[in-house]
């Protein structure tokens, strides 16, 4: 596979291995943090490790292949902009876009939904317009468009999840009505784990003539996306969640309707010619990076895609489904365990409560036997609110977990038993 | 199972959580304030009955983990009766106590109850927690109407 600036991101032994089984006690060995004994990692969703070949990407790219991007005319310059370049090409045919230039690098997916909010959004939602999402909506696809429906005197609408925790897709149907401009939804739960119908919300979506936004931050590590057969509008997701970098996320766009959205900050790059009378902005992608992006990060983002396609999207998805079902099997030999969201499609998060036992207590005495996981509301407070708790403990999987990992999880989870009696 | 996580969580703190002391409003309250921990989710209020400098009465309510609850709970039983001055300088040893390795022999012994959460120290994503309903009692005694937070 060719990766973007002579950076080596697979083994050659890996290549052309999509067909092989995917194995994760190898790929762990590609993370170095997870080298450490007595360590176990359940906690991707909030952002996922490292493998080395990441790393490696990074400090090549500052070490060998470093100039500012989209400028010099020297050769350094010129090689910088050619491999950032491939990683957009690399990122469109991670999602299945068609073209490269419907992809936009901004920091994270919060930046890539801020991003329509105050472009598309503001552009073309007014007074007594509505906006629909979903109450299993992590903060960052809540809040930019509250901002937007305060500012423009329009309606969010929230479609409902039942006691599993899935999307009502009836009451979803409901709320889509002549008004309703965007609609905005997560592709996984990042609290739940719940995977939402995209392509039949993006159906509905269509036929009452809204755009449709996909968060699709929780989804990319764990499953094949094609943007193109989702037929979605947007696509927001994050770098760091798929093995990457931080600050590197991605918008996806399609082309027609990038191209009538006026820009996002102004700056660098973003630019065709500026007088002090008039200016006027680049084409897209360019018109929506302005400044210098990060272009460490990038290389690392590139690294990151490569070498998850070259373990196989169907391999892990396989792996982690297995995983899940064994993991929920276990949870069930703990009493009182009460398992927040069992939607029928979902990914390979568990949340879950103790009776008795407040998960920040339950987190403090799992880290203290070497497991990682999450507590509290994950930036979801409306999701705990619906399931009527204030908080969970998440332990969340990743192609790197394996069943060790979930005994170790419900080893510790009996010392909490114990403790707590 | 190890030393520190029993120190953490000793008998008294599971008691305090499980039934925790005067934990309602009390008839006569006439300062309030409440803690948000946005960390974790806990939220409590924290109410004062306080007459001529001295706080008569105490309660609390709301949701929060087995530290922050056992440490309200605690927190209201010693601070019961006391004059504000020597409420904040109880504070102050209980704050010691859980982010400092040296603490002042007097001091240890004012703490009475409170040292059953010195195990707290070795805890430090913890002393949030067992400082929470601390930090809304001092804003209902300054009375100042704004909420407390750890964040």
């Amino acid at each position: 596979m060719t990766a973007a600036g002579g950076i080596a991101v697979e083994p050659a032994d890996r290549r052309g291995s999509e067909t092989a089984r995917f194995d994760p006690v190898r790929a762990r060995r590609d993370f170095p943090i997870l080298q450490t004994e007595g360590f176990v990692f359940l906690d991707s969703a909030a952002s996922a490790q490292k493998p080395q070949c990441v790393i490696d990407a990074i400090a090549n790219c500052y070490s060998k292949d470093y100039a500012n991007i989209h400028r010099g005319v020297y050769e350094l310059s010129a090689r910088a902009t050619s491999n950032f370049e491939a990683v957009r090409a690399t990122t469109q045919r991670f999602i299945g876009a068609a073209e490269a230039r419907e992809i936009v690098f901004v920091r994270n997916t919060t930046e890539a939904l801020n991003l329509i909010a105050s472009t598309y959004g503001r552009q073309n939602v007014g007074p007594g317009d509505e906006v629909l999402i979903t109450e299993m909506e992590h903060h960052s696809n809540i809040v930019p468009w509250q901002m937007l429906c305060e500012e423009k005197g329009a309606v969010l609408r929230v479609a409902p999840i039942d006691g599993r925790g899935a999307l009502m897709l009836d009451e979803f149907e409901k709320l889509l009505g002549s008004r309703t401009k965007i609609v905005s939804v997560a592709h996984i739960s990042n609290a739940l784990g719940t995977i939402n119908p995209v392509a039949e919300i993006t159906r509905l979506a269509h036929a009452r003539g809204a755009v449709v936004v996909v968060d699709g931050a929780q989804a990319v590590p764990h499953h094949r996306v094609d943007v193109s057969a989702l037929d979605c509008d947007f696509y927001a997701l994050s770098g760091h969640k798929v093995f990457g970098p931080t600050g590197v996320g991605v918008l996806y766009g399609k082309a027609s309707i990038l191209e009538s959205m006026p820009p996002y900050q102004g700056g660098g790059s973003m630019i065709k010619t500026v007088r002090f009378e008039k200016t006027t902005y680049a084409d897209i992608p360019q018109r929506f990076e302005a400044g210098t992006p990060n272009i460490g990060g990038i290389a690392g983002f590139g690294a990151a895609l490569d070498y998850v396609n070259g373990l196989g999207l169907d391999g892990i998805a396989a792996h982690e489904c297995e995983l899940l079902a064994y993991a929920t099997d276990a949870l069930a030999e703990i009493s009182d365990l009460r398992q927040i969201g069992t939607a029928p499609q979902r990914a390979a998060v568990l949340s879950f409560t103790l009776d008795g036992v407040h998960p920040h207590d339950v987190g403090s005495i799992l880290d203290h036997e070497g497991v990682a996981v999450r507590t509290g509301h994950h930036c979801a407070q409306p999701v705990m609110e619906h399931f009527g708790v204030s908080a969970t403990v998440r332990a969340s999987f990743a192609l790197y977990n394996t069943r060790e990992d979930v005994d170790a999880l419900i080893r510790a989870l009996h010392v909490v038993r114990e403790l707590f009696r | 199972m190890s030393a520190d996580l029993r120190e953490l969580y000793q008998s008294v703190i599971l008691d305090h959580n499980k039934a925790p002391r005067n934990f309602c409003k009390p008839k006569c309250a006439n300062r309030s304030a409440e803690g948000i921990n946005p960390l974790c989710g806990d939220q409590l209020t924290v109410y004062l009955t306080v007459e001529d400098g001295i706080v008569k009465d105490v309660g609390f309510s709301g949701t929060g983990c087995a530290i922050s609850t056992a440490s309200a709970s605690l927190m209201t039983q010693s601070i019961k009766g006391k004059k504000i001055e020597d409420v904040e300088h109880l504070f102050a040893g209980f704050h010691e106590m859980l982010t400092s390795d040296k603490l002042s022999k007097t001091r240890d012994e004012d703490l009475g109850k409170l040292s059953v959460f010195s195990g707290v120290r070795e805890f430090p994503m913890r002393v949030k927690c067992a400082t929470l309903a601390w930090h809304a009692m001092t804003e209902a005694l300054h009375n100042t109407g704004q909420s407390a937070t750890t964040e």
